[in-house]
């Protein structure tokens, strides 16, 4: 049996010191390749760094990874700085990155390639974005440091080509952490001043480093989106940065922004001068042709010989009067022929006819009538003959023909019976061929049983 | 910006659409003396602006928006 035994916990804390007093561990540079690489929405970094035989987690927290200049990816070689330690909960020993660079190729390199490429998907570069810079301005606003030799340039190159544009300088940061913001706020103020008809954003030569305000990413999207067009002209001719690509009118140089930015007077004091030629010799040109037109206008036939143009004129008036009566006699003909035809259309289609056959179905509607009625009242009158000799059987007549008589009494109530009528009363007797008024005078009523 | 206000690259476009009009060959000449008299007004006025301009100063714009005058060297 086990006389003592331990926990994983205590285990696992143990291995850790193990690894934190180990001055090798504390302090690891590292070189590898990126796999499994994770950004966590916390803003940590996970990944496994590995090369042909080994690999090693590592985890690179928000509060390192933060200072990055690049976006790490897969498959990307890097050169490492950081410690070893274990993971605890998982027994697990990795590599806690406090800092990292691209392997290769710099890290500012790289994230002026990765940034380039990003607003380039953006069309922040289209030719389409870029506004037109007036060749012939009246106020200038050049953002830069108010010292060293770029502003002086400037300054030196507009008073020589153009010393009649206004110029407002914004004094801005152009190197160091400030200077991203800097120069975001400057280009916010000088858009205030509507009057600017652009800007020139500048700084003289230096490092990547101190050049790279103008590859930040809040820098070139403040460009990207100033109201009035920007002139770039950062740092020498062969540096380029992102600024340039997002503004309107990329120069090499400051100097070479400020030639851009205004002409040349003595240029244009030859334009107007030349214009002026051009009007006037256009103008004696126009003068010249005009009066040369005028001279062969004048030496025409009708100046020349008046009197046969208006003879022929007359001989032409007479036959289009002529030719005038004709056509008005052939235009009434052919009117009249369109009204005969026209008149004829409307007989065809009179309503005559109409009516003519709307009679006739009358006629023969009343005689079906006629004939309809005729058949029933006869039917009518061979049933009623019919009935008054079967009425004519029932009839009391043909009874009383036979000695028969009806009594009725005073009210005209036929007399059935003695008991109806009293002596005295008078009562009239229907025969077959009169009527008898009578008197009461006895009345016997038959014995019954 | 002020109203009336004119600006060298407008008035030598349209001394050139003036220039342009004398050159077609029937613009009547009644135009064709108001349009070069009109375009000699405006190539005075443009040469004006060229000759006859007070130099401008620099200007340095602190962040509270005030002026202050700037030096330029080599002069």
């Amino acid at each position: 049996m086990v006389e003592k035994y331990l926990t994983v916990t205590a285990l696992t804390r143990y291995i850790k010191r193990k690894f934190e007093l180990d001055q090798h561990l504390t302090t690891v540079w590292l070189k590898g390749e990126i796999s499994n690489f994770k950004h966590h929405s916390r803003g940590h970094m996970y990944f496994t760094l590995k090369d042909e035989q080994s690999k090693i987690l590592a985890v690179m927290f928000a509060g390192y990874n933060r200072s990055l200049r690049f976006a790490p990816e897969n498959g990307m070689d890097v050169i490492i700085k950081g410690e070893v330690s274990v993971y605890e909960a998982m027994g697990q020993y990795q590599l806690y990155v406090h800092d990292m660079i691209p392997d290769g190729i710099g890290a500012l390199n790289l994230a002026f390639e990765q940034l380039k490429e990003k607003l380039e998907r953006e069309g922040l570069f289209d030719q389409s974005k870029k506004r037109l810079i007036r060749s012939i301005p009246e106020h200038i606003g050049i953002i830069t440091s108010p010292t060293g030799a770029a502003i002086q340039d400037i300054l030196s190159t507009i008073n020589r080509r153009f010393p009649t544009v206004k110029i407002s300088i914004f004094p801005a940061l152009v190197q160091g952490d400030q200077a991203k913001n800097d120069l975001v706020k400057k280009i916010a103020q000088a858009n205030l001043d509507a009057t600017i008809d652009h800007l020139i954003i500048a700084r003289g030569g230096g490092s990547i480093e101190e050049l790279w305000p103008f590859n930040e990413e809040i820098v070139a999207r403040a460009v990207a989106t100033s109201k009035i067009p920007i002139i770039s002209g950062v740092g020498h001719e062969t540096d380029t940065t992102i600024v340039d690509f997002v503004a309107d009118l990329r120069a090499p140089t400051p100097t070479a922004a400020a030639e851009l930015a205004v002409p040349l007077q003595t240029e244009l004091t030859a334009r107007v001068l030349q214009a002026k030629r051009t009007l006037t010799k256009e103008f004696n040109g126009l003068i010249k042709r005009k009066r040369e037109r005028l001279s062969y206008l004048q030496a025409n036939y009708a100046f020349q010989y008046p009197k046969q143009l208006i003879a022929e004129k007359e001989q032409q008036l007479d036959r289009l009067v002529e030719l005038l009566a004709r056509n008005i006699t052939q235009q009434i003909r052919k009117n009249k022929e369109n009204l005969y035809r026209s008149s004829a259309q409307l007989k065809l289609n009179s309503p005559n006819h109409r009516v003519s056959v709307a009679q006739q179905k009358v006629e023969f509607l009343t005689q079906a009538l006629d004939h309809h009625f005729q058949q029933l009242f006869n039917n009518k009158l061979t049933r009623f003959d019919h009935y008054l000799n079967q009425l004519h059987l029932l009839s009391p007549l043909s009874t009383m023909k036979r000695g028969y008589s009806i009594s009725y009494d005073q009210t005209g109530t036929i007399i059935k019976s003695v008991r109806q009528v009293k002596s005295g009363e008078k009562i009239t007797l229907k025969l077959t061929d009169g009527i008898i008024d009578s008197k009461i005078t006895t009345i016997r009523e038959d014995e019954h049983d | 910006m002020t109203e009336k206000k004119r600006t060298f690259e407008a008035t030598m476009a349209e001394l050139e659409a003036i220039i342009k009009k004398l050159e077609a060959d029937d613009v009547p000449l009644e135009d064709a003396i108001s349009y070069y008299e009109k375009g000699m007004k405006l190539s005075k006025w443009c040469d004006d602006k060229l000759t006859q301009v007070e130099k401008q100063v620099a200007n340095i714009i602190t962040e509270d928006g005030e002026f202050k005058r700037v030096e330029i060297e080599g002069e």
